[in-house]
């Protein structure tokens, strides 16, 4: 059965749509500024969906006015990493929230070969079940 | 690449993205505004233009300045309005005067005006000096000089004292890194961010001289004059009124004399000395006041300057009155 047949990496927000344009980055980044949330830029080529920590892309950035800002940074993460995935993430610095409460990617590589399933049998009928990408047979950097 | 071929059940097939950004392109609007007047009453830049020439003393140049790069920007939305072509112009700007002239007091209203008129979309102001700018060690000044500009952005980066970005006689100082980084943003963003340095006069001329590339990509050099006298006790009026404090009777004259004679003596810094004054003449009032401790004071008492406060200045110091 094919689950995700456009063989596209789905996560965060927005991540079952076209990609977004930067036009309309922009927009999602002005609304997380007016909710007051620091914006920060990662990076990763190990999209595993277990992996929450991706490489960070400089420091987040707090007190900013304008996307402006946001989109440099997204820019310059571009140029550097374009075959990786890359998202832009919001963190919210409220007392008691204190946590990620936007994140979706913004760069994908050309092409996604996606995960393949391991199915290893245990004690009994019981089947274990890994998820691994295609593209991590490669090192890190040739991946894509 | 990128884009899914299958629609979610019930929609609409997902539309070429492209084609809703063709959508937005800029076409002379039906209801856009056609007069100067129009475009003034949308933007209230008019209620921000009278409130300078009515908080400001003096400073005429600088005023008229301002408003010719007004009248551009309103000129421009018109031309932008009828589909003509009209190119963000070069808002960068420097202001150059003795200390206590106005620069920040402008810079600040700058920022609100250009931010009615919509050519900075946030209009706050970013004021920095070179400490902010310029890191301590190798690798350190890229990265804090964009985290500032990356704040400026939608908005006025005012960088005071920037001749102190350039030391000469240090040929490996970092400075010269955040010049560099400063002039790329200032010649690609120039939609994102209006940069303003400020400094004296003649070390700023020779911040320019060394740095050709800063100078001509600033559009807009404004040189602040001195205040007369007549102007330092209007300006002196308008701060007393502001803390509700008034000038006794002969203390406006007394105030003019303080000031002829202050204006000759080293280290004037024309409004902020006026500033300094009258705080330390308050102080003396206080002691005054504090000195009489049965007498019941009014607000009278308590708001009027008299000659006492301003004759024990250290300027009237060599006179016997």
């Amino acid at each position: 059965m094919m689950t995700n047949p456009t063989g596209r990496l789905t996560q965060g927000q927005f991540s079952f749509l076209p990609d977004l344009t930067d036009a309309e980055i922009n927009l999602q980044i002005e609304y997380g500024l007016r909710r007051g949330y620091a914006w920060s830029v990662e990076y990763t080529d190990d999209p595993h969906p277990r992996n929450t920590f991706w490489e960070m892309f400089g420091m987040p950035m707090f007190d900013l006015r304008d996307a402006a800002g946001v989109m440099l940074e997204l820019r310059n993460c571009r140029q550097t990493f374009p075959h990786h995935y890359i998202r832009l993430v919001a963190f919210d610095s409220t007392r008691g929230i204190e946590s990620i409460t936007m994140s979706f990617i913004v760069n994908r590589p050309p092409s996604e070969p996606g995960f393949g399933l391991q199915r290893q049998e245990g004690p009994g009928r019981t089947l274990r079940y890994t998820l691994t990408p295609y593209a991590t047979a490669r090192p890190e950097g040739e991946r894509y | 690449m990128g884009a899914p071929d299958y629609s979610i059940p019930g929609s609409v097939a997902p539309r070429p993205v492209s084609e809703a950004v063709s959508d937005a392109a800029p076409q002379p609007a039906a209801g856009a505004a056609r007069t100067v007047a129009a475009v003034l009453a949308e933007s209230q830049v008019e209620a921000v233009l009278d409130e300078l020439e009515r908080d400001l003393v003096g400073l005429a140049p600088v005023k008229q300045r301002i408003r010719d790069i007004a009248a551009l920007l309103v000129i421009d939305k018109l031309r932008m309005n009828l589909g003509l072509q009209a190119e963000t112009p070069s808002l960068h700007m420097s202001f150059t005067g003795n200390p206590g002239t106005g620069k920040t007091t402008v810079a600040l209203r700058m920022a609100e005006i250009l931010h009615r008129l919509g050519y900075v979309r946030k209009g706050h102001l970013v004021a920095v000096t070179r400490d902010d700018l310029v890191g301590q060690y190798i690798g350190h000044t890229a990265p804090k000089t964009r985290e500032v500009l990356k704040k400026a952005m939608g908005g006025v980066l005012f960088i005071d004292e920037a001749y102190y970005l350039y030391r000469p006689e240090n040929e490996r100082d970092y400075g010269q890194e955040a010049i560099e980084i400063l002039l790329q943003v200032m010649e690609n963003q120039r939609d994102d961010l209006v940069v303003i340095l400020a400094g004296y006069k003649d070390r700023m001329d020779t911040f320019f001289k060394s740095n050709p590339g800063m100078s001509s990509r600033i559009a807009h050099h404004l040189d602040f004059p001195d205040y007369s006298v007549d102007e330092l006790q209007q300006i002196a009026q308008c701060m007393l009124q502001q803390r509700h404090y008034h000038f006794g009777a002969d203390a406006a004259a007394v105030f003019h004399q303080y000031l002829e004679r202050r204006i000759r003596q080293p280290h004037f810094a024309n409004a902020r000395s006026v500033r300094n004054a009258l705080d330390r003449a308050r102080l003396r009032q206080a002691s005054r006041l504090f000195a009489e401790r049965e007498r019941e004071l009014g607000q009278d008492d308590l708001t009027t300057l008299l000659p006492v406060d301003l004759l024990a200045s250290r300027v009237f110091a060599d006179t016997q009155l």
